[in-house]
């Protein structure tokens, strides 16, 4: 197997289970290189992005929550879930990372979340 | 027929239940005379829709109507029935199925239709008589023999079973109660919004709704006497009908050694891994998914039919599932995903006069899903369209109409109302109709929705018709209307904050759903902006009843902390107008000192600011605080905040009166109240106003005679000086009409309004009447505020520090380097 299969090695991260996130509320994940924000929707889709609004730096697990959105509570920056972008007139993107919910556990990609 | 010579093919079907005889159907149709067919049914009966037991539970149907073979079918089919033969074991490599009785039959093909049983929650008392579970005709039997006395019924479980049960009962002269473990009906098959609708219509028959309550046992000497509930409430019972789910029956696959999860594992062409054995129905588990409703089952049976008669099919997919309630008067329907996404990516319609609720959802141009209330018409059409994957783009606009409105013209609001006729209703509530508003507004002169209102009582009961008045208004008045300065709440609704406030109390709306149905939100559940808003309309209106909903809150009133620009939090303890201790100054300077809190600023209201805590330390930093006696200075909230004061006669040559005691006592009369906009008071011991309480939102000046009452001052991006609002003789009276002027503006302003901006909307002298002149108003405020305290006296910090929502506080995880081995070696 050459390297670069090794990193793309999909190594799914046990971080909980679906009911430790309120619906339309989110929480942490604490890494060695970032802080992750693990989202729950109203309609218990998860998402996962880094816990830094692109405007500010702002924590966005810290925003409310509304359909696929949140709003940071710094500066009330709108950021998609899903990708991360910045909504309406604002520009800038919080990375996102794979995570997945099986049997009622959300899994993250920690090969992916770990990595630089 | 006649007898073929050569022997035909054995095909045994274990069950006999729907799945079965759909599959039986379907062989028949396509290759009648293919097998010689031996059916074994558990139950002594022929094939029935047991889908219609809840018709037969209400009395609206006979059991003969519900047969959907009878004996005549299984004759012409030359079937051999086994009825009241249970199958108890396979033999796979014999071919040979053997009965409870001992008895056995050789197969050549076997489909196993076993379906599924009722779940029994097991909790004491379960196997008392006079618990029932909801699944076939011996049930139904046993809850018409319990009826027939009349008496107190318990359903558990509000799903679809659960309410049509609950509903049948109730038909048959029961008081029946419906105990749910969720907090909405139907969770599963609902949204919030329609479960709110549902909820409603079920309770309106005299069934009572128990939501978030877990059943701990069944209680009983004998027989079924009572339901214990976890929170303690008993209800008496004579009759407890458990209708939680199901379960697939798959033992007899799992003990012949076929592959078993959740349910018997079949292929697309309802194949397990032995080639001559199928399953079908509600015991087979494909492609990881369960079913327990009737269309999917009849989906698997047209491929199991076709393979069984050796035609080629393209086999199975999988069931995007549909609902509908099966109790009269109740009209629902929904299908697909309709989890709460984007508003863009939905489509919602209310009619509160008719209790109409319709959502549609998409994504990327198709319908996935569908939730449909009180006009269901066009379920069919929606469902279609989503098990197509339509691309409706080109219908979006007027999708929600129906499928009647399709290829009329997008509405344009303005236009459409210019263009009805002059008999056409416009207000549902109040039977108001076009011409009626339009000369109104003519005759009279009138220039601004208000005094429509006012004049016709049109949009004055449910306001849904606000903006089709509106538009008559601005039609009529044409060049000459000014729009009435109306500022809609949000985009989900055309009523204002005052409306809605209004229609809250009026109406009697206890939740979100409640408002956004009766006020016609325009999404499934409002956003950012309004939530909080409602959130605390509905607080302040119902303290006793509303469930404050932390998800509907700005992170500093969730957390009960001000968030700072780098994300950690300031903490700042009450000091009750403005006085400490020793003790509290040493608390604090240990608390800063453990927790390594960066700055300990003194605030402009008296107190101290711990800057730069992290999150995930402030319920230990509150505890501390609170051991030393200190509570939450609520500098995070809108309510209130400080109340600033002067040293006053206790120390001061000038004081007039001791305006640091008064001061003391109002911050403990008030604190803890949420209020629209945050709230700062301020009491000077005499007219040098040290206290700056003329810039404050409630200000108190002492003076020899008693003490003065200013209002409405502001020291911010706005810089105010207060109204008099009055003077009182007393402490007692300052008290009283300090906090009946705080109830009035908690009651009256809008979200996030200041005081000042309040009292220049209504007007100083509408304040003044109301709580100087009217005293019996006055008093009616203050027993009002005195009610809403009781529900705020708790320290939140005191809560959290004990464990309370810890989810806010604590990540989900944390993952550590794990250290190098060579150091671990060391």
């Amino acid at each position: 197997m050459n390297e670069t299969m090794e990193q793309t090695k999909v190594f799914w991260f046990d971080v909980g289970p679906l009911h430790a996130i309120p619906p339309r509320g989110a929480r942490t994940v604490k890494t060695p290189r970032r802080e992750i924000a693990i989202f729950r929707t109203g309609g218990d889709e998860i998402f996962a992005l880094e816990n830094r609004c692109p405007h500010k730096g702002g924590p966005l697990s810290d925003g409310i929550v509304h359909g696929r959105k949140v709003a940071c509570p710094l500066h009330n920056w709108i950021i998609n879930l899903e990708d991360g972008e910045a909504t309406g007139a604002d520009k800038g993107c919080a990375r996102s990372f794979p995570v997945k919910l099986e049997n009622g556990r959300i899994y993250l990609n920690m090969s992916v979340a770990a990595a630089p | 027929m006649t007898q073929h010579s050569a022997r035909k093919q054995k095909l045994v079907v274990v069950g006999n239940g729907m799945a079965a005889g759909r599959v039986l159907d379907e062989l028949f149709d396509q290759a009648p005379d293919r097998y010689e067919i031996i059916v074994f049914g558990a139950e002594p009966r022929v094939n029935y829709d047991r889908i219609m037991l809840s018709p037969v539970l209400s009395g609206e149907k006979q059991f003969d109507d519900i047969v959907i073979h009878d004996d005549a079918w299984y004759a012409r089919n030359h079937i051999d029935l086994r009825r009241g033969e249970t199958v108890v074991a396979i033999d796979r490599v014999a071919k040979i199925v053997r009965t409870q009785s001992g008895a056995e039959q050789s197969y050549d093909k076997l489909v196993i239709a076993t379906g599924s049983r009722p779940i029994l929650i097991p909790v004491p008392g379960a196997e008392l008589p006079g618990v029932v579970t909801y699944r076939d005709l011996d049930d139904v039997d046993a809850m018409l023999t319990a009826a027939a006395t009349g008496g107190q019924a318990v359903i558990i479980g509000g799903g679809l079973l659960g309410l049509e049960a609950a509903a049948g009962l109730a038909a048959r002269g029961m008081k029946a109660t419906v105990v749910h473990l969720m907090p909405t009906l139907m969770e599963r098959q609902l949204d919030p919004n329609a479960a709110y609708l549902l909820r409603r219509a079920i309770e309106k028959r005299g069934i009572d709704i128990i939501t978030e309550a877990n059943t701990s046992a069944i209680i009983g000497d004998g027989k079924v006497e009572g339901v214990r509930l976890q929170d303690g409430r008993t209800l008496p019972a004579d009759l407890v009908v458990m209708a939680v789910g199901i379960r697939p029956n798959m033992a007899l696959a799992r003990d012949a050694g076929l592959d078993v999860n959740r349910g018997i594992i079949v292929d697309d062409f309802l194949g397990t891994k032995d080639d001559s054995i199928f399953a079908v129905g509600e015991c087979v588990e494909h492609r990881g998914q369960c079913y327990g409703l009737v269309a999917p089952l009849y989906e698997m049976a047209r491929t199991l039919g076709a393979r069984l008669a050796g035609k080629d099919t393209q086999g199975y997919a999988g069931s995007v599932m549909s609902t509908k309630l099966k109790v009269t008067g109740v009209d629902l329907f929904s299908a697909g995903d309709f989890s709460e996404g984007d508003e863009s990516d939905e489509i919602v319609l209310r009619d509160p006069s008719r209790g109409v609720y319709k959502r549609v959802v998409l994504r990327g141009g198709k319908i996935i899903g569908a939730v449909l209330y009180g006009d269901t018409a066009d379920g069919g059409w929606y469902f279609d369209l989503l098990k197509k994957q339509t691309d409706i783009s080109k219908m979006h606009d007027t999708l929600i109409f129906g499928q009647s409105y399709q290829g009329g013209a997008a509405l344009d609001p303005r236009a459409a109302i210019a263009a009805l006729p002059d008999d056409a209703e416009i207000c549902g509530c109040n039977g108001v109709c076009k011409s009626r508003i339009t000369q109104t507004i003519t005759a009279k002169g009138l220039m601004t929705l208000e005094d429509v209102r006012a004049q016709t009582k049109a949009s004055a009961s449910c306001g849904q018709c606000t903006s089709k008045v509106e538009a008559l208004l601005a039609f009529t008045l044409g060049n000459d209307y000014a729009g009435g300065g109306r500022k809609p709440m949000c985009k989900c609704v055309d009523l204002t904050h005052e409306e809605v406030r209004g229609f809250i109390v009026a109406k009697e709306l206890r939740s979100m759903p409640a408002v956004m149905q009766e006020l016609a939100w325009k999404t499934s559940c409002g956003c950012p902006s309004c939530r909080p808003a409602l959130n605390y309309y509905l607080l302040c209106a119902w303290p006793n009843d509303y469930r404050d909903d932390a998800q509907s809150r700005y992170i500093n009133e969730r957390a009960h902390a001000n968030i700072q620009k780098d994300g950690t939090f300031s903490v700042v303890p009450r000091m009750w107008g403005g006085l400490t201790t020793p003790n509290e100054l040493r608390a604090i300077a240990d608390v800063a000192d453990r927790f390594k809190i960066p700055t300990v600023k003194v605030t402009g209201g008296q107190r101290i600011d711990l800057l730069g805590v992290r999150k995930e330390d402030l319920p230990a930093v509150w505890a501390q605080l609170n051991a030393a006696g200190m509570v939450s200075g609520a500098a995070y909230a809108k309510g209130l905040r400080t109340v600033k004061t002067c040293v006053g006669t206790d120390w001061c040559r000038f004081g007039t009166q001791d305006s640091t005691g008064l001061g003391v006592k109002l911050e403990r009369l008030l604190c803890g109240s949420w209020t629209p906009a945050k709230l700062k008071l301020g009491v000077s011991g005499c007219p040098r106003n040290c206290a700056e309480a003329t810039v404050k939102d409630i200000g108190i000046i002492c003076v020899e005679s008693g003490y003065d009452i200013h209002i409405a001052g502001a020291a911010g991006l706005h810089v105010r000086a207060t109204d008099l609002l009055g003077h009182v003789a007393t402490e007692d009276e300052a008290l009283e009409y300090v906090a009946a002027f705080m109830q009035l503006y908690r009651e009256q302003a809008g979200y996030l309004e200041r005081v000042w901006k309040w009292v220049e909307k209504v007007g100083l002298e509408t304040v003044r009447a109301a709580i100087m002149d009217d005293h019996d108003g006055r008093r009616a405020l203050f027993a009002r505020f005195q009610i809403s305290q009781r529900a705020v006296r708790k320290d939140p910090w005191a809560e959290r520090a004990a464990g309370q929502q810890l989810h806010e506080f604590m990540p989900l995880a944390a993952m550590n380097l794990i250290a190098p081995i060579a150091e671990a070696a060391e």
